[in-house]
């Protein structure tokens, strides 16, 4: 009997490991053979098996060369100032519409929040057949600053993170600095901004991916990919006759991947939260 | 408040409106004002003004450039006629089969990680980790892990299967869907089960100690603990999957392009958009499309709304009512073992 359980228990033990142990290596399988592929020359692509170890871990050539070819030096910049434009922008936007639809009763509260929440209900892709024509008529396409302005607007669970932020924020901190004398913007600013500094830290980190990562409206927007490429789009550079050269291929997708790498590495509690947070009201 | 209002007039006599400026409610309508007019900009140019657009958009035969006439229904009548549109939904049937696997596996995996495993933080780690991996590199990684005699071919050759039973997994129209539906799975199955644990993980530790002072097994434990705690967070998922897999996308877009029988309803969309410029139809599909996830969300609602009629007072004695059946559970157990 006692042997039984135990043998059962190591059964149940091994089945645990196993499955982590499996589902894992599918997870990196894909992103592994890329690494591998993405070490060797051109020659040794052509005569060996993908998952066949390169002979140097140091043959960067393949780095350079995607680099180069894909105009990733300016991608980066591109890339840069649309994440620190988009970011700085949605996080005002989003916690001072938090504020005002958290802190004050007014008509039209109710309906604000459930426009928000109805916009959530519309796939993007669908609307952007007609945002195409708008964008249009703004003189938007193009241009930086137009997928920069589009890219601000549309983000409500951020929104819903800093609603349920401020309800944790007790009210009588705004009551006493406004006995004080204080107006209802140095309240916001000086008092209730500082206090969201998690909240705006897992906000920053999860639109911060999802912007560093979008590529449709920017395969749209920005059709001048020579000057208006950003790091997703300029992966475009490998469709056509360079389409199976995947050594090359390869090593530009691990070099567009390093920045999110990094700041999984280094955020990833952050990331966690920030996601378990998002989805309880979103 | 209408005190200090009434010695300020007294005092300075200022303007009706310098008045109503200093008042309470008057700074409040300030704050208000101020701090909407952007968001609400930015919600009416990107999502209402396209939709409303979009409606006038469906009753017309256009281009972006060039004119316009306007045709009646005909748009909606083609959506449902032609063999492209329409029947490009069908697909959507396997994304819907893929997100069960994936909200499975995800809850699972969670269900694991939560309790004590050795390199746990490892684990969740490299399984969320494609989550962050943009969606274009997405369609370039599996290109190549799919191709003929390339990664996956080579992991089922170690594993005995020979290449020539093997099927081209993104041309065979048996299978290249799945192979399609299996890289969705493999993006989000990760987040999901970060989700999930997020979830778990709010359940009150004390729980689980008591439980296993009780003697309840760990089947148990996920059954009358975890099980009903993530109750709201699973059910949530399930509804967004259904109409996720309506509106499936990406991967079909960046992988294969729709060829080959894969292309989705927005696929097929977006290609009589802004490549046949059939900007009229293209309208009239998305049209459709809303109203059939509007249609769905509505019934979810009610359907969930009648299943968990009684979710309200649940929430409050959800906790005793809990313990309660483990107790029963447990008493029929020693009372089986007694026996």
């Amino acid at each position: 009997m006692n042997a039984a359980l135990k043998v059962k228990r190591y059964v149940l033990i091994f089945l645990k490991y196993f499955s982590l142990v499996f589902f894992s290596f599918v997870a990196v399988l894909p992103v592994v053979s890329c690494v591998v592929t993405a070490f060797k020359t051109d020659a040794e692509y052509a005569s060996t098996n993908v998952m066949t170890m390169p002979q140097s871990w140091l043959n960067f050539q393949n780095f350079v060369d995607a680099f180069t070819r894909a105009n990733m030096g300016r991608a980066f910049i591109n890339s840069g100032i649309v994440l620190v434009c988009v970011l700085f922008g949605s996080i005002m936007i989003g916690t001072m519409l938090a504020y005002v639809l958290n802190r004050f009763q007014f008509p039209g509260n109710g309906l604000i929040r459930s426009l928000f929440l109805f916009a959530t209900l519309l796939p993007g892709i669908a609307m952007q057949v007609s945002t195409y024509a708008i964008m249009k008529n703004l003189g938007f396409i193009n241009h930086l600053y137009g997928y920069i302005i589009m890219m601000m607007g549309t983000d409500v669970i951020a929104i819903y993170i800093f609603i349920q932020f401020f309800e944790n924020i007790s009210v009588s901190l705004d009551e006493s600095a406004y006995m004080d004398g204080a107006s209802y913007f140095t309240i916001f600013f000086r008092i209730l901004f500082p206090l969201l500094k998690p909240a705006i830290i897992t906000t920053m980190i999860l639109k911060g991916v999802g912007t560093y990562n979008e590529y449709y409206a920017a395969n749209l927007y920005l059709q001048d990919k020579k000057k208006w490429v950003t790091v997703a789009t300029s992966l475009y550079t490998f469709t056509g006759p360079l389409g199976n050269q995947y050594n090359l291929i390869c090593a530009g997708l691990i070099v567009s991947l390093l920045p999110a790498l990094i700041i999984f590495i280094l955020c990833q509690k952050q990331i966690y939260s920030g996601l378990t947070m998002g989805a309880v009201k979103g | 408040m209408t005190a200090i209002a009434a010695t300020g007039s007294k005092e300075k006599q200022p303007s009706k409106f310098t008045k109503w400026r200093r008042s309470r409610k008057g700074q409040q309508t300030i704050v208000i004002v101020t701090f909407m007019i952007l968001p609400l900009l930015l919600l009416f140019t990107f999502t209402y003004l396209p939709f409303a657009e979009m409606f006038t958009f469906s009753f017309q035969k256009m281009k972006y450039i060039g004119p316009r006439t306007f045709v009646g229904l005909k748009n909606y009548k083609d959506v449902f006629s032609r063999s492209d549109c329409f029947g490009a939904l069908k697909l959507s049937l396997y994304y819907m089969g893929g997100s069960i696997v994936q909200l499975a596996l995800a809850l699972y995996l969670a269900t694991v990680l939560s309790f004590k495993v050795k390199g746990g933080g490892i684990f969740k780690g490299l399984m969320f980790f494609p989550y962050l991996i943009s969606g274009i590199a997405i369609g370039f990684i599996f290109k190549f892990f799919y191709t003929r005699g390339f990664v996956f071919d080579t992991v089922l050759q170690w594993c005995g299967f020979e290449l020539e039973n093997l099927p081209y997994w993104l041309k065979d129209q048996r299978i290249n869907n799945i192979s399609l539906v299996a890289t969705s799975v493999w993006r989000y199955f990760g987040q999901n089960m970060v989700l999930f644990i997020g979830a778990i993980m709010s359940v009150d530790a004390e729980m689980y100690e008591a439980a296993d002072l009780d003697g309840a097994n760990k089947f148990q434990q996920f059954m009358y603990i975890i099980l009903p705690s993530i109750k709201t967070i699973v059910t949530l998922n399930v509804i967004l999957s259904i109409t996720g897999s309506l509106s499936a996308f990406e991967p079909p877009y960046v992988i294969t392009d729709g060829a080959n029988g894969t292309g989705t309803y927005f696929v097929v969309m977006n290609d009589i958009a802004h490549v046949q410029q059939k900007v009229g139809l293209a309208s009239a599909m998305a049209i459709v499309l809303l109203m059939i996830i509007f249609a769905a969300t509505i019934l979810q609602k009610l359907f969930f709304k009648y299943v968990f009629k009684d979710a309200a007072d649940e929430d409050k004695n959800a906790g005793i009512r809990r313990q309660k059946k483990l107790d029963r559970e447990l008493k029929k157990k020693q009372g089986r073992s007694a026996v």
